[in-house]
């Protein structure tokens, strides 16, 4: 048997693991996961798992520009600056779950992270150690999105493993890519309460009389629910992705609309309040971070919000001054990297103080709960030839997570610009997608779990220098808008073929500087150009699966090692604390 | 008959009965207007004055560029008329309301929107203008987390 260095890793990994050599990993486990009991309700909160069921490495990204108000303060923070910011020692298991330092050394030495079996017996243990009664898990979406398997089953994998983990109460975003029937469907096998207090049935639908929760109201779904958690009346609010027709595509959900509803949000928890005096009042939000910072500032009553989305591992919850108080936002990171729990004290009907601790979840110090693991094998047994496709060899760390180029982008690029004989090539600036070290195999599950959506056609158009300036141009202004409700939660559209520079301070329009084509031209704004892509929201594509192109592009390659990464050169960020490398 | 089929056709019957009268009092000139700023003038007779009173319902980024949402509602007192500008249509006059002293000032519609632009509501209440604004953003969407 021949094994690289990577593999042979791997392999003592999973070794020490199954106890073959002396576990080292209980006392550092311990001090990770022993938390000095508090309060009397406990909410464990898990969110943009993307359907990652075993264990991955999940690198966090070098670039994450926070302008205006975001400017410098979480979660606008990478690398040192992001240790700085919150203490951790340089090197250490948090340091390394949290930044992307050192990655593919760090990722040698604590292993995967994440995967269901092992967040399972996490769950267990916060769970026990508080008290059955006394918790509450909350699920923030992007759950049943992210691999082939959930791909294929159309989520209902993933609704299965969270019956599995006792999931309580979630809300969504990818789920509905998957159509009003599917989620339906999935939604009547699964456990836990949907709710969504910013999903509308359209007026064309009230007028077909589809079916909604709340007919009079026109809720879609219902909006909140109410459980009693170690005595307290817990009321948790849904608050679902607001731009799902936007960023993805509307035929899905034609009967929905959507929006960040701020004042319907705020009659709610004033209901809420007067109708059922709950001890707490919390919002599960699918907004992303920067939004929920807003909302918390000018939406009064919430005393916290779990928030998801924009995948950002932040290990404090926020307080936010409101004009009724303070509102505590978290954001849980991604990839099931993360399990976010939140000791509330509620005394006397109010919240009376808190504990939070963002938890990262490795998997070579929490032993594999044997039922989930067993199940996991067994959903994934006809599956196996087809993922575990060996495809080439990792010649550097690919991956995708950041403002702008990851390494698996530009493979994804770089094989649209081959198949197609295209000029340029765009590729989505999606926050999930998994990490591959340097000298592993890549696998076709890699490549799903960088393309599994149901919108996965290829394109190849002609378009103007001018058209493809705009579409960076509304591209840069979704994430660098400096009102966060602007904002979609994507990162920068991902490019190759073409370079450029970018001012994300200056207004739209005025953004994108200096187009050139990879042999050093300028852009021409009105030459037609050849421009491949995938992932489109307006029209179904015509071309093939962007991961059969991949694949074969991956298999003629042997082994990956990338020329070039089409980053933008930055202009006016200097100093930036969210700009790493 | 279901409820869509019956409202059609209450709705064709509707566009009979008011046909002849709207047609008099059609504003030919603000609604052919092309330029925002003189508009408002024209509509307001001055530069009506910014107020909190007014609130503007509208998505922060819309769905659907073709039919967007739009509601105003005020507190003001004595509204006799309101208007609904997007200041980067073509034609930016999208509709204007004369309201009956008893009616509730709050009025619903959808409007096409090309791109990015300040919505402006303008009311007249007890014989004075006043304008709120608020902007919808208009993208080409994709690229989602």
């Amino acid at each position: 048997m021949h094994l690289s260095r990577r593999e042979f890793l791997s392999v003592m990994v999973a070794a020490s693991a199954a106890g073959m050599l002396p576990h080292r990993g209980a006392q550092a486990a311990n001090a990770l996961y022993d938390l000095p009991p508090f309060g009397n309700v406990r909410i464990l909160h898990f969110t943009d798992c993307h359907a990652q069921l075993l264990p991955v490495y999940f690198r966090e990204p070098d670039t994450n520009l926070g302008l205006g108000a975001a400017l410098g303060r979480p979660p606008h923070l990478v690398g040192q600056a992001f240790l700085d910011h919150f203490s951790l020692a340089a090197g250490s298991p948090e340091a390394h779950a949290l930044t992307y330092l050192n990655f593919p050394s760090l990722a040698e030495t604590y292993g995967k992270v994440g995967g269901f079996a092992h967040l399972s017996t996490l769950i267990a243990r916060l769970r026990d150690a508080a008290g059955v009664e006394q918790t509450l898990l909350l699920d923030g979406g992007d759950t049943w999105q992210g691999s082939g398997t959930a791909l294929w089953s159309r989520g209902t994998d993933m609704v299965e493993a969270c019956n599995r983990l006792g999931v309580d109460v979630m809300t969504g975003h990818w789920e509905f890519t998957y159509g009003e029937e599917a989620l339906r469907a999935n939604l009547a096998q699964s456990n836990a309460e949907f709710v969504a207090q910013n999903i509308y049935l359209t007026e064309e639908a009230i007028f077909d009389e589809l079916p909604a929760f709340d007919e009079d109201t026109g809720h879609a779904f219902r909006p909140y629910t109410l459980r009693e958690v170690g005595g307290v009346q817990v009321a948790v609010i849904g608050q679902a992705f607001p731009y799902t027709p936007v960023a993805n595509p509307k035929r899905f959900v034609p009967n929905w609309s959507y929006g960040i509803q701020e004042a319907p949000l705020q009659a709610l928890v004033e209901e809420i309040r007067s109708r059922h005096n709950p001890g707490l009042v919390l919002l599960l939000s699918h907004n992303g971070m920067d939004v929920d910072l807003k909302l918390a500032s000018r939406v009064s009553g919430l005393d916290a919000i779990f928030g998801g989305h924009t995948h950002d591992g932040v290990p404090a919850a926020i307080e936010v001054q409101n004009p009724g108080g303070m509102t505590l936002v978290t954001n849980a990171g991604s990839n099931g990297k993360f399990l976010g729990v939140m000791d509330f004290q509620v005394k006397q009907g109010r919240l009376a103080g808190f504990r939070y601790r963002l938890l990262p979840v490795f998997s070579s110090m929490l032993p594999p709960d044997p039922e989930m693991q067993a199940w996991i094998e067994r959903m994934r047994e006809p599956h196996l030839e087809t993922l575990s496709q060996p495809l080439a060899v990792a010649g550097q760390t690919l991956y995708r997570r950041g403002n702008f180029n990851g390494t698996f982008d530009q493979v994804i690029c770089e094989a649209l610009l081959e198949h197609y004989d295209a000029e340029i090539a765009l590729s989505p600036g999606f926050r999930w997608g998994t990490t591959v070290l340097p000298g592993e195999t890549l696998t076709m599950e890699h490549v799903l779990d960088q393309t599994a959506i149901t919108y996965p056609e290829t394109y190849m158009n002609e378009m103007s220098g001018e058209q493809i300036k705009l579409i960076l141009e509304d591209v840069a202004d979704n994430l660098f808008n400096l009102d966060p409700y602007q904002q979609q939660g994507g990162d920068m559209v991902r490019v190759a073929g073409i370079e450029y520079s970018l001012d994300p301070t200056a207004p739209v329009g005025d953004r994108i500087r200096d187009l050139r084509t990879r042999d050093g031209a300028a852009l021409d704004p009105k030459r037609r150009y050849k421009v491949t892509g995938w992932g489109v929201v307006g029209t179904v594509a015509p071309g093939p699966p962007v991961w059969d192109i991949v694949r074969e592009w991956l298999l003629s390659k042997k082994e990956v090692n990338l020329p070039v990464l089409n980053k933008p050169n930055l202009l006016n960020i200097q100093d930036n604390p969210g700009l790493g490398i | 008959m279901d409820r869509r089929t019956f409202l059609t056709a209450g709705l064709g019957l509707g566009t009979l009965f008011v046909a002849g009268s709207v047609h008099a009092a059609w504003p030919k000139d603000a609604f052919e207007a092309q330029e925002s700023g003189a508009l408002i003038d024209m509509l307001a007779g001055s530069k009506p004055a910014p107020s909190d009173a007014i609130t503007i319902t509208a998505p922060d980024i819309a769905e659907n560029g073709a039919v967007v949402p739009i509601a105003v509602s005020t507190t003001l007192e004595d509204v006799t008329r309101i208007s609904i500008v997007v200041e980067q249509n073509p034609l930016p006059l999208t509709s204007t309301y004369d309201l009956t002293p008893d009616s509730v000032p709050y009025v619903s519609t959808r409007v096409k929107m090309q791109k990015t632009s300040n919505v402006v509501a303008l009311v007249e209440a007890g014989g004075k203008s006043y304008s709120g604004v608020r902007e919808v953003k208009v993208t080409i969407g994709g690229c989602g987390g």
